[in-house]
């Protein structure tokens, strides 16, 4: 490359400066998912990789492309399918309003703070997401065991004679979501109160409101945006989380995410699991994010 | 604060909640029983037993290669993501471009996971590489922590004043010397906390490496959780006690660090005149 002028040179270091982030985006993000979609419409074939291609080369002017919906039916007709969609969405809805309902008290009042106390509050729920996902997850199955330190609690107390089954059950799978998850409602709540305006509680009291008209009427409309966004940063990462139902459900609890993996690990279906993986992006992950960027404008 | 009653209440039960699990962990790490749950005596022998643990050190090892060179890695291309969407304004393609880099931090890690290692295989089939093992979830980790290497990168650089940038080029230092001597230290702080959470993030992570790991290599999450699966064992608890204690000080150091450069570009925006160097 021969530079004539320094302008020259610049249009060459900008279009470098595009193209190394953008080919690892295409390769490593966009390719990938084409990819799983196009595998979405293979059979499953015995080898390595255990599906059959979907284009192949009869002979040197054909080329046949053969395409399944198969992987689709039996996701639209198979119970278990079904079941654990209603299972993901039930648990990771529930995980989410109870983050809510726990998470805006507390934004709420980390956001009437003075800046420095706001700063580590926040510290204080931020730092448990800095540790390992996976050990804290290892912790409650500790307290949550039929001879862990709830159940030894309880009984110690005389509140129940005889150990409660927890542990794998959707309720211990809703308890390690809603801890996992709590810090990513609280923080999109607490930019939302903190951007808010307290002199419109003061306007609202002397107009006559009631507090709980107030917040109703006031607080509540104008921190919606901050409500959405925290939902989804719960309710996504819920419906496919594994590492949860995995060790606090245990088999009874399935859900969208636990079943790819079981579909690609257990039963090396690649395509079925593949057609999960398009089917929660197409039907849950795409139109929500799109719904926040609509509600955010 | 008699106004706030409430909420002050949920706080410190929030709080309660999310911080009794992590001091039970540790609490029970010193335990002397093999019994998790049941209390049997202080002792260290769960630590001790740790440096034993050929399987678990040599997955650590895995992890620690992997997390510091995805980190790297995530910075590297992070930063330059963050300039094409704060500097450069004639970029066509940037809705699509924004939507590509955030889409990591959005998709469950099951699809992520799934989706590269069909990857890795068709590129394997077809190149001869990469072979699974720490290239493959190194790959995997840095696309991930782009996305967040980027959101904070991206933050930091468009507060930072076009103004400083113009005069230096004014005054006739290259593009490229103007990048390294006076955007470069004015967002190297971001930097740090992307590097810091990119290796936090790949250091922690047991689906997406389960998935694109070959047979040979394991994490050290992934060594965690099968040994998780087949029970309880204290040794894990000793093993989170001293990860905890890791985090807890890379944090705290970190946010010092934020607090300091908030300071300067505090003083930067009160300054009206020119800052002398």
């Amino acid at each position: 490359m021969i530079f004539k002028n320094k302008t020259d040179w610049m249009l060459w270091g900008k279009r470098l400066v595009i193209f190394i982030p953008l080919a690892w985006l295409l390769l490593f993000v966009l390719f990938p998912f084409l990819n799983i979609f196009k595998i979405s419409f293979s059979e499953p074939y015995p080898g390595m990789p255990p599906y059959a291609s979907i284009l192949t080369l009869l002979d040197d002017q054909v080329i046949q492309l053969r395409l399944t919906l198969e992987n689709y039916t039996l996701i639209f007709t198979d119970a278990i399918y079904h079941y654990s969609l209603i299972n993901s969405i039930l648990v990771a809805g529930s995980a989410t309003i109870i983050c809510l309902f726990l998470g805006y008290p507390m934004a709420y009042y980390i956001a009437r703070q003075e800046e420095r106390r706001q700063t580590h509050f926040l510290l204080l729920v931020i730092l448990p997401f800095w540790t390992s996902f996976l050990l804290r997850v290892y912790a409650w199955v500790g307290i949550l065991s039929p001879k862990g330190l709830l159940n030894n609690f309880l009984i110690n107390w005389g509140i129940i004679s005889k150990p409660i089954l927890f542990l794998n059950s959707n309720f211990g799978t809703l308890i390690g979501m809603v801890y996992c998850y709590l810090p990513f409602m609280i923080l999109p709540l607490f930019s939302a109160l903190a951007k808010f305006d307290v002199q419109l509680l003061e306007a609202a009291a002397d107009l006559g409101a009631r507090p709980v008209k107030t917040f109703l009427r006031v607080t509540l409309p104008l921190t919606k945006a901050g409500i959405l966004s925290g939902c989804v940063m719960v309710f996504i990462p819920a419906m496919g989380e594994f590492v949860i139902p995995e060790l606090l459900g245990g088999n009874k609890t399935l859900m969208l995410g636990k079943l790819i993996w079981i579909e690609f690990f257990s039963n090396r279906d690649w395509p079925v699991a593949s057609a999960i993986a398009v089917i929660m992006l197409l039907a849950f992950i795409v139109p929500i994010i799109a719904l926040q960027k609509r509600a955010l404008r | 604060m008699q106004k706030h009653k409430f909420s002050y209440s949920v706080l410190i039960f929030g709080y309660a909640f999310l911080y009794i699990p992590l001091i039970t962990l540790i609490f029970y790490s010193f335990n002397a029983s093999r019994q998790v749950t049941i209390w049997g005596g202080f002792s260290t022998k769960w630590y001790k037993a740790l440096w034993q643990n050929e399987t678990l050190l040599s997955a650590a090892w895995v992890s620690l290669k992997v997390a510091t060179l995805s980190a790297t890695l995530a910075v590297i291309i992070g930063v330059l993501a963050s300039l094409v969407i704060v500097k450069f304004n004639k970029f066509k393609s940037k809705t699509f471009f924004n939507t590509l880099v955030a889409a990591p931090m959005l998709i469950p890690e099951v699809i992520i996971g799934l989706a590269l290692l069909l990857l890795f295989v068709n590129l394997e089939k077809l190149f001869g590489w990469p072979k699974g093992g720490i290239q493959t979830i190194t790959i995997a980790h840095a696309t991930i922590s782009i996305a967040y290497v980027t959101a904070i990168v991206t933050t930091r650089l468009s507060n930072v004043d076009p103004l400083f940038l113009e005069a230096a080029q004014d005054l006739g230092a290259h593009p490229i010397k103007a990048f390294f001597v006076i955007t470069l230290p004015l967002i190297y702080p971001s930097i740090i906390s992307g590097w810091l959470l990119s290796f936090v993030l790949s250091f922690d992570d047991v689906v997406v490496a389960s998935f694109v790991s070959g047979p040979e290599s394991s994490t050290l999450p992934m060594v965690i959780f099968s040994s998780i699966r087949f029970g309880l064992t204290p040794q894990v608890n000793a093993l989170a006690t001293l990860m905890i204690s890791f985090v807890v000080i890379i944090i705290i150091g970190a946010s010092i660090l934020n607090d300091r450069q908030k300071k300067i570009l505090t003083n930067l925006d009160e300054t009206d005149e020119t800052p002398t160097i």
